[in-house]
């Protein structure tokens, strides 16, 4: 069945579809942060981090995703307060709490009885688990964080851009700070559903770095790469319904793949224009 | 009257290593001064401390009356390295209104009057032509003149200026001096310089500081003082190297 027809048969293909453009919708508003205050290895260290989270609620049984959240809010408060007290070089703690939480998650799940599929899931996404409670519940937080970002946008452009300046205006800066890695904290758990904690820092990057490369504000780089995550993320089901395919690697690869084209495209665009305006300065002197 | 910068025996050793001592400098509203002195003899230190950034070991600094750090707002600031990165996708007028941050409601997006209140700083800098672009293609005079408009949109009573030449041609060199020069009406206004030509026929008074200050003339510069201060700067190179 084409996966189309399939879409329109079958809700838990529809609940997918949603889930994932739902995905992609956070990932286009955060990830222009991410990228310009060049922060994707810290959001690789928060989105690791989380398996410790995701490990204990499994021990405990309970939902492994309330476990990412609340260790996603924990990890980046954490490596943000220690980051800005400036106690040690910010890489090195980032790597201590990636590697240290993955160690806690697999530690706790080998103590863990029993059946570990919705763990995979996690570890690599699957949209195809997707349920109705999730499509509203991504929904709630996809708008919050619109809402959230709609406030404070300004402020936080202004740390992001030039922090010291900002905090002689009395701006709390560091405030500002923590509060946009908690934002991508809770964006991490959105994805994670996508496409798994492992390949978050893919759609948390490559979309928000493909849309720098053709137009030169933050806001239109979140609305071209939401447009473009979306995009990826729906071919990218589309794609592993249709070939019978792990969802999460297809979207990931997909979105590589239009990141390295954009990349290209831009490159050449701008060799051709300086070959030409190259070949203009000369034509006028002759 | 309570002078607008009031430095009293401050003093600061990093490491170590002693940058600034028993540096006394008080001054009063609307003077233009120019603070000279050779590569890190702790000229961008004094600025920094003038704004709270750092704290000094010693001694005590009032801004306006008040502590640096209260004071903060009502300074504008021209640091001499800028922190960000050229290819911030952002544009030149969204830089400017920096300085209006702190004034005015802290949500939600900037307010057709912010953009209005930046208009005359646009003018008295002329880079009208500059509004809508990206700082990406500017050039390093152009960008320092944006870096003033900042700093001046934030309606400041001081203004302290780190090198704000460093990067611009002699004629845009002029008619920056002569711009400062014209803001003296009614800012306080503190530039470093290591130019001692431009800065003597512009400013009120120059004192020059390498670890300690030196202050070169309390009245008007005049050709006389001018001479006398090449005289001895030229010397204090000399001493130092």
């Amino acid at each position: 069945m084409n996966f189309i027809a399939a879409l329109l048969e079958q809700p838990f293909l529809q609940q997918a579809l949603l889930v994932g453009l739902l995905a992609g919708m956070a990932s286009g508003l955060i990830g222009p942060y991410v990228v310009v205050k060049r922060i994707g290895y810290m959001a690789g260290g928060i989105a690791h981090t989380v398996l410790a989270g995701m490990g204990v609620a499994f021990f405990l049984g309970s939902s492994p995703m309330v476990g990412a959240f609340i260790c996603a809010i924990i990890a980046a408060l954490l490596i943000g307060c220690i980051s800005l007290s400036g106690i040690d070089q910010e890489d090195t703690l980032i790597s201590a709490f990636w590697a240290v939480g993955m160690a806690v998650g697999l530690l706790f799940i080998s103590q863990t009885p029993g059946y570990r599929t919705d763990l995979m899931s996690l570890l690599f996404g699957n949209l195809m688990l997707s349920t109705r409670t999730m499509v509203f519940g991504l929904g709630g937080i996809v708008a919050a964080l619109a809402i959230i970002l709609g406030l404070i946008h300004r402020p936080l452009v202004a740390v992001i851009f030039d922090e010291e300046f900002t905090r002689l205006r009395g701006v709390p800066t560091r405030a500002l700070y923590l509060l946009l890695l908690c934002l991508v904290a809770v964006t991490i758990v959105v994805l994670l559903q996508a496409v798994g904690l492992i390949m978050v820092i893919a759609l948390l990057t490559l979309p928000a770095a493909l849309a720098g490369h053709h137009v030169r504000s933050l806001v239109g780089m979140m609305v071209m790469a939401s447009l473009m995550s979306m995009l990826f993320i729906g071919a990218g089901l589309g794609v592993a319904w249709q070939a019978d395919l792990p969802a999460g690697a297809t979207i990931v690869l997909l979105t590589g793949i239009g990141y390295i084209i954009s990349l290209t495209g831009h490159r050449l665009n701008r060799l051709f224009r300086r070959r030409q305006a190259a070949s203009g300065t000369e034509r006028s002197h002759s | 009257m309570e002078p607008a910068i009031d430095l009293e025996h401050v003093g600061l050793t990093l490491e170590g290593q002693s940058i600034l001592e028993d540096v006394s400098l008080r001054v009063p509203h609307q003077q233009f001064l120019g603070l000279i002195g050779p590569n890190g003899g702790g000229k961008s230190t004094l600025l920094r401390m003038m704004l709270g950034l750092m704290r000094p070991d010693s001694g005590r600094i009032r801004m306006l009356g008040r502590s640096p750090r209260h004071a903060a707002r009502s300074i504008g600031y021209v640091p001499q390295f800028t922190r960000f990165t050229r290819s911030f996708p952002i544009s030149v007028e969204d830089v400017v209104l920096m300085g209006r941050l702190g004034s005015g409601r802290w949500w939600g997006p900037w307010r057709r009057q912010d953009r209005r209140a930046i208009d005359g700083v646009f003018e008295t800098l002329a880079i009208e032509a500059l509004r809508h672009r990206r700082i990406e293609g500017l050039s390093g005079g152009q960008m320092q003149r944006v870096l003033i408009a900042r700093a001046l949109a934030c309606q400041p009573s001081i203004l302290l200026l780190d090198e704000p030449t460093a990067s611009v041609d002699t004629d845009g060199e002029r008619a920056l001096f002569d711009l400062f020069a014209h803001l003296r009406c009614d800012t306080t206004i503190v530039l470093i310089s290591h130019d001692l030509g431009f800065i003597s026929d512009h400013v009120d008074r120059v004192v020059c500081l390498n670890r300690t200050l030196i202050d070169h003339a309390a009245e008007p510069v005049t050709a006389d003082t001018i001479a006398q201060l090449y005289g001895q700067q030229v010397r204090m190179v000399h001493h130092h190297h």
